[in-house]
């Protein structure tokens, strides 16, 4: 692979650390995944690709979030107050935001980043420090949410994600945090469609499908690797297994996948990691059968020739 | 002070399964108070303690705990007044969450939601709370408390239902789970936490030997009602006979 195409995979893994940050929220911490994810993505890319074409890229990235911030809220609503399973919430909340995204985009499937013929300016604009650029906010994340998750509040959505039953007889608001948890879990994953937007200079109605699984392979090949203990290492290993899957995924694109056939490379790989575990036990199951059916047939002889 | 007036809670009302739970209870627990409450299976124990909680709704009557009506305050508002322990040891604490998370989440109160939950001064304290159980847990506040024994985790969500000195503490059948030496120390524990901080205390237990020799009240609980009634004097001339015929109203 050469070296540009590697920068290239590093680039836009780190683009999608920010998503799997997110959704690492939701799946590690708050124990439920979100399917809103694979709206709220397109949410993100399209705020901020408008709030860009407009001339304001920088603002576009911070409303994107606040977007996003939104559309978790109105999942948590669902949740809580609606009594709403947490699945089909998300999805409602999902399918809603493709008619949403759409008006946002004003009815174009997609938007091209261009202002008068030319790539409009953002902070990924510069080719030669944009990795740094993506380094620099993937860490500023992983900071601020390692500390957010050592504060009182950190704690408590911590808590409500780990031991609910034990929260909703304690002080602490389970609903309020399902609001604090999901708004803040998908204005990360908005960020990370705002920055995908501006990284490839355009904004995809479609771009959602699969977003959420994506996320989801990197914080299972960064827990497979580095199996980490704490909430601050479990972040930074979610993001470095994003990057890595980026590479995986352009190593695939170079064996021969079509770019259509990712998703499935992303199902197979998320089922295939998960279900470890299971495999290992039926092998193990399997490997002691034998071995006591074994002995049983070797103390059987045994006994006869003693007759 | 701790007050039920005339509370009565009905579950599956209007059905052939309807089941009064508590019928038209009223009681009076005083401060300092520690009152053992024995009871079968199905007597109303546990809905008497989840209507104090906020958990089973009154369908009659009133809960006033210190002077202040509670009856329909939702129940995280009120926990922060009311202390409570699980029979089940995992209902208590958060078991991802180190001993020391799970203690800095107990005492969260007062400082800001973004302040640091346990800083360097809430370790020393957390520390010096644990090693007076005696347990060995202050060398563990890193370890996840999901690690720890049964009987180490409840002495810590114990502490934890104690530290911002609660208003009544509840404890339902909080040594039941537990071997007999774990149980022995948790009550022991509790004991000292109560007369330490001079809690009102209510402990539902199946064990008439712990009723006796715990706590200066107790009651019993039976079909949803209170059928006995034994203050201070009257409990220490009890005897474990006495109990037993008391069960068989």
């Amino acid at each position: 692979m050469s070296e540009a195409l590697l920068l290239n995979a590093i680039q836009l893994g780190l683009v999608f650390a920010v998503l799997s940050l997110g959704e690492y929220i939701t799946v590690n911490i708050m124990d439920s995944p979100d399917l809103t994810v694979d709206g709220s993505f397109v949410t993100g890319a399209a705020v901020c690709a408008m709030m860009t074409v407009a001339g304001m890229p920088n603002l576009g990235l911070l409303l994107s979030m606040v977007a996003g911030a939104i559309c978790g809220c109105i999942t948590a609503f669902l949740q809580t107050k609606m009594k709403i399973q947490p699945l089909l919430a998300g999805i409602l909340t999902m399918t809603a935001l493709y008619s949403i995204n759409l008006r946002i985009m004003q009815g174009t499937p997609t938007v091209n980043l261009y202002i008068a013929g030319k790539p409009a300016p953002t902070i990924l604009s510069n080719a030669s420090i944009r990795i740094y650029v993506l380094l620099a906010i993937v860490a500023v994340i992983i900071f601020l949410l390692s500390l957010f998750f050592k504060t009182n509040l950190g704690l408590m959505l911590r808590a409500s994600g780990d031991n609910e039953t034990m929260v909703r007889s304690s002080s602490i608001n389970v609903d309020h945090m399902k609001f604090i948890g999901l708004g803040l879990s998908n204005a990360l994953v908005a960020l990370s469609g705002a920055l995908l937007a501006q990284y490839q200079n355009f904004a995809d109605l479609q771009g959602g499908t699969g977003m959420l699984v994506l996320g989801l392979a990197g914080i299972i090949i960064g827990e497979a690797i580095f199996r980490p203990k704490h909430v601050g290492t479990g972040l930074a290993a979610a993001a470095i297994g994003a990057v890595l899957y980026r590479i995986l995924y352009t190593f695939a694109l170079r064996l021969g996948f079509a770019a259509g056939d990712m998703n499935l490379v992303s199902s197979v790989l998320v089922a295939l990691t998960i279900s470890i575990p299971a495999v290992q036990k039926y092998v193990r199951g399997w490997k002691e059968n034998k071995a006591r059916k074994a002995a049983l047939a070797s103390s059987k002889k045994g006994g006869q020739s003693h007759a | 002070m701790l007050e039920l007036n005339d509370v009565s809670v009905i579950f599956n009302e209007g059905t052939v399964l309807e089941k009064k739970a508590l019928d038209h209870v009223s009681i009076r627990i005083e401060p300092g108070q520690f009152v053992t409450i024995l009871g079968s299976n199905g007597a109303g124990k546990s809905t008497f303690f989840n209507v104090i909680t906020g958990f089973a709704k009154a369908k009659t009557g009133s809960v006033v705990l210190d002077g202040v009506d509670i009856t329909e305050m939702p129940e995280h508002v009120r926990s922060r007044s009311i202390g409570r322990l699980f029979q089940d040891p995992k209902q208590g604490t958060a078991p991802h969450l180190s001993v020391e998370e799970n203690m800095g989440l107990a005492c969260s109160s007062g400082r800001g939601p973004f302040a640091i939950a346990v800083r360097k001064k809430e370790e020393e304290e957390f520390r010096k709370m644990l090693e007076r159980l005696d347990m060995g847990l202050e060398t563990r506040l890193k370890t996840p408390i999901g690690l720890l024994s049964g009987g180490q985790r409840q002495a810590v969500a114990l502490l934890m239902a104690v530290t911002n000195t609660p208003k009544i503490l509840l404890l339902d059948e909080h040594t039941a789970a537990l071997d007999p030496i774990s149980a022995k120390k948790i009550l022991q524990v509790t004991n000292e936490v109560i007369e330490q901080n001079n809690i009102t205390a209510l402990m539902i237990t199946h064990n008439l030997r712990d009723a006796l020799e715990n706590g200066n009240r107790l009651l019993i609980f039976q079909d949803g009602k209170i059928t006995h009634d034994f203050n201070k004097e009257q409990k220490e001339k009890l005897t474990l006979e006495d109990l037993i015929h008391c069960y068989d109203v």
